[in-house]
């Protein structure tokens, strides 16, 4: 900004240091461009792309379906004839669903064979590799002369993270995990099938998980240095409270006094899913979907993206330039996991926050 | 994997699913929307029309309120731009406007240029979003948008056609950002007149090719109006902050003795066909079109103008990255200025050494004329030797003559004396006939020159 060329004989900049607020005497109609902007919305759809991370067998696949109230997975039962997967594969899978005309573009990615192995050693270099490949797609196409009109999404929003219900705190490879991925995604550690825990053990073992996250310095989503006024504050606050959220996930449907609920039936009764108190899954499809939607799109491409694209442009000035270059030199994980920048500040007016440890 | 593959089979994947109860996603546009509304929207007008025409009148009409202006002189040497940023707030909606005037616009008896500093302006605007896009650290979440999402063409109600300078603009602008033009102070053309006017300068428009915003009609909630309203362009406005008493209400109008003109009558002006286009439907669309196809195209001549291309040589894709992309570009930037630097030099050099030899031709012919001019003095001298010495020898010659005079009357007079009278006579005689005689021998030339006195006659 400090190189501008010699401009024509006119103020090319408008003043905005001095934006006097005006008095409007009447109705003028500018409240009709919110109803545009829905027009707007309902026409281009909208995309969401999720990822379940876990040790198989946590419920992963079932509470990807009880989320949406559909098969997104064929099946949620392991194909027992084949063998465990020897390494990490991702599996992605696209759907569009629609409700009262609006379009949802639903990407959800699974992680099978994760924390699986005897040694599960950088077992988070796929899934670090996968992300950063999505980001690195956009990158190209938002680099292009030609650019599409609609950039297809296809960055991984929000990583749900299933923490096994061990009862006792956070193990080495889930906090490896969360440290890495945590500067990289927006994670949200759910603990998975919250019904083998009492609801005593349930909180004291949702307390020492906070504690744990607090000791490490794992910044969760919602993270607190975007809350961008009061209200999200409050609100953020409160769900902060709640983080991991205790979840079951069921895709059966059960008749209890009446009513057909989706629930887990046993012999010494029914787990309804969308009971409050039973399982806290009504919390955390809220926050998924019905409050945070948005916003955990905002963040990943105001902040998580821009950190990304930092690193890549300052690292590709290393890069021999000559006639003819043509390959990026591969984004290898090893690379972009040095700790980034610090987070992209969100607003102008809010202090620079430090980097975390 | 190139990226075409990849959205051919996750389009492949992509199937429909039916749920079997109620997610909750439908308020989606609200948490967009909210979150709009926390962010504020960014709204930028350029107001194009000859000083004095209505544009700042018709600003505060359609936004309801008095901004400073002050009027403009119309005495400006070229057009200028100003820029000024308010900030309005209907219920919880905040709108950052931005209103650029051109001043003098039409005022100067030389308007070749006259589009040229409008064009800067906003070519400015996109570049400015360019780079703070190529920053490595960029904050465009943040960024207070200035490119131009619309401009407002004042044409003045002639009633005959699009002038010359009008059609020159507008053809420099449409490519540029979105035009509606505007047929200002409407009231002082009739109905009718003002149906043809219309018609001639829609299909003076269309002859040349110049391309209007048309508003969209894609969308079915807005297709019909939008449809209906493409229809009525140009739209004749009236502008007018006076309030005037009719019936039992206060409405904006503009009093004549013969009559009062409403502004917001749909009878008497289109003004609020503008505010409804302008504001009430249309403004994001606007400012979509800006983003996606004014700046996108810019982007991409600016881009393919410093030598970035999509498709490197053996048709492989060719990424910017690869390339360092702001530090190229500001490296382009630094090449084209080293070059431009350099040229100049390179033509001062030429000068210089024209110079230098024009001078030495002209030093030469000094030093040519110089000699020649010794070359005469030289000559002329030698010739005034020559004279010199001829008439010394003249001067020599007649003092020997007057000595050979004197002698010849010395001794006449000595003969004269010696023999007496007779004797002298006789004597005399000789000597005068020999004096006569020798005087006779000179020549009638040399006599001249000597002045010689005529023999004595009294000697008789």
């Amino acid at each position: 900004m400090d190189e501008r060329r010699s401009l024509s004989p006119c103020s090319s900049r408008p003043s905005s240091p001095r934006t006097p607020p005006c008095e409007i005497l009447g109705s003028v109609g500018i409240e009709a461009v919110l109803d545009q902007l829905r027009i707007k919305a309902m026409k281009t759809g909208f995309e969401f792309n999720i990822m379940v991370v876990g040790q198989s067998g946590l419920g992963k696949s079932t509470m990807v379906n009880t989320l949406f109230k559909s098969k997104v997975w064929q099946s949620s039962l392991p194909n027992l004839e084949l063998p465990m997967p020897q390494t990490l594969e991702l599996h992605s899978v696209t759907h569009v669903i629609e409700e009262k005309g609006l379009k949802l573009k639903l990407t959800v990615t699974d992680t099978p064979g994760f924390g699986d192995q005897i040694n599960n050693d950088k077992c988070w270099d796929p899934i670090l590799s996968y992300i950063n490949q999505q980001y690195e797609q956009y990158l190209q196409e938002e680099l292009l002369i030609t650019r599409q009109r609609h950039i297809p999404d296809t960055r991984v929003h929000c990583c749900v993270y299933f923490v096994p219900p061990t009862g006792h705190c956070l193990r080495p490879l889930d906090i490896e995990f969360l440290r890495r991925l945590c500067r990289t995604v927006n994670v949200v550690p759910v603990i998975a099938r919250a019904d083998s825990l009492t609801i005593e053990e349930r909180d004291a073992f949702r307390s020492r998980i906070q504690q744990n996250l607090k000791t490490h310095c794992i910044d969760v989503y919602p993270q607190k240095c975007f809350d961008e006024d009061v209200n999200d504050q409050l609100l953020n606050s409160k769900i902060r409270e709640q983080i991991p959220f205790a979840v079951v996930g069921a895709d059966r449907e059960h008749l209890v006094n009446g009513r057909c609920v989706l629930g887990r039936k046993t012999k010494w009764g029914i787990i309804e899913v969308e009971n409050m108190a039973h399982c806290e899954f009504l919390l955390l499809r809220d926050l998924l979907i019905r409050s945070h939607l948005q916003d955990l799109k905002d963040i990943t491409h105001n902040v998580h993206y821009e950190n990304y694209r930092v690193l890549r442009l300052n690292e590709s000035h290393l890069l021999p330039r000559g006639p003819g270059w043509v390959n990026l030199a591969p984004a290898s994980p090893g690379q972009l996991m040095s700790p980034g920048p610090g987070k992209v500040r969100k607003r102008a007016n809010k202090d620079p926050r430090e980097d975390e440890c | 994997m190139t990226t075409e593959r990849l959205t051919r089979e996750k389009k492949e994947q992509i199937r429909s699913l039916t749920m079997c109860g109620h997610v909750g996603f439908e308020s989606l546009p609200d948490q967009l929307v909210d979150r709009s509304i926390q962010q504020g929207f960014c709204f930028n007008i350029l107001c194009v029309g000859e000083t004095g025409i209505g544009k700042s009148t018709l600003i505060n009409t359609l936004f309801n309120t008095n901004f400073e202006e002050l009027e403009s002189s119309h005495f400006c040497p070229c057009v200028r731009l100003r820029a000024q940023t308010y900030e309005l707030q209907e219920s919880n909606v905040r709108l950052k406007l931005t209103i650029v005037n051109t001043v003098g616009f039409g005022d100067q008896i030389n308007k070749e240029e006259s589009y040229r500093p409008i064009v800067d302006y906003i070519d400015d605007q996109f570049e400015a979003y360019l780079q703070e896009e190529l920053k490595i650290k960029r904050a465009l979440f943040n960024y207070h948008d200035s490119r131009i999402h619309v401009c407002l063409y004042f044409i003045a109600p002639t009633g005959h056609s699009l002038r010359t300078l009008d059609l020159l603009t507008m053809k420099s602008l449409d490519s540029k950002v979105n035009i509606i033009p505007l047929i200002a102070k409407a009231d002082t053309i009739s109905k009718s007149e003002l149906q043809k006017f219309k018609m001639k300068l829609m299909s003076e428009l269309v002859l040349n090719g110049v391309q209007i915003y048309q508003f969209p009609t894609d969308d079915d909630t807005t297709a019909k109006i939008n449809g209906a309203m493409n229809g009525h362009l140009p739209f004749a406005v009236v502008g007018s902050m006076d309030e005037i008493q009719i019936g039992n209400k206060m409405v904006k109008a503009r009093q004549y003795p013969w009559g009062i003109v409403q502004v917001e009558n749909e009878n008497h002006c289109d003004f609020v066909k503008l505010r409804e286009m302008l504001i009430c439907t249309n403004m994001e669309d606007l400012r979509e079109q800006t983003h996606t196809r004014h700046y996108e195209l810019y982007r991409r001549c600016k881009l393919e103008q410093m030598g970035f291309v999509d498709v490197g040589p053996e048709n492989k894709p060719l990424s910017m990255l690869a390339t360092g992309l702001q530090e190229t570009y500001e490296a382009k930037r630094h090449e084209f200025y080293g070059e431009r630097l350099r040229k100049e030099e390179e033509m001062k050099q030429m000068f210089v050494q024209r110079v230098k030899e024009k001078e030495a031709i002209l030093k030469e012919a000094e030093r040519e004329l110089q000699a020649k001019f010794e070359h005469l003095k030289r000559i002329h001298q030698e010739e005034r030797m020559k004279l010199e010495e001829k008439r010394r020898m003249l001067e020599e010659e007649s003092i020997a003559f007057s000595k050979k005079k004197a002698t010849c009357d010395l001794f006449q007079s000595q003969s004269f004396m010696a023999s007496g009278s007779s004797i002298k006579k006789d004597k005399d005689r000789k000597k005068i006939d020999a004096a006569t005689a020798f005087c006779d021998c000179l020549t009638a030339k040399e006599r001249m020159r000597l002045c010689v006195t005529p023999p004595r006659k009294d000697l008789d």
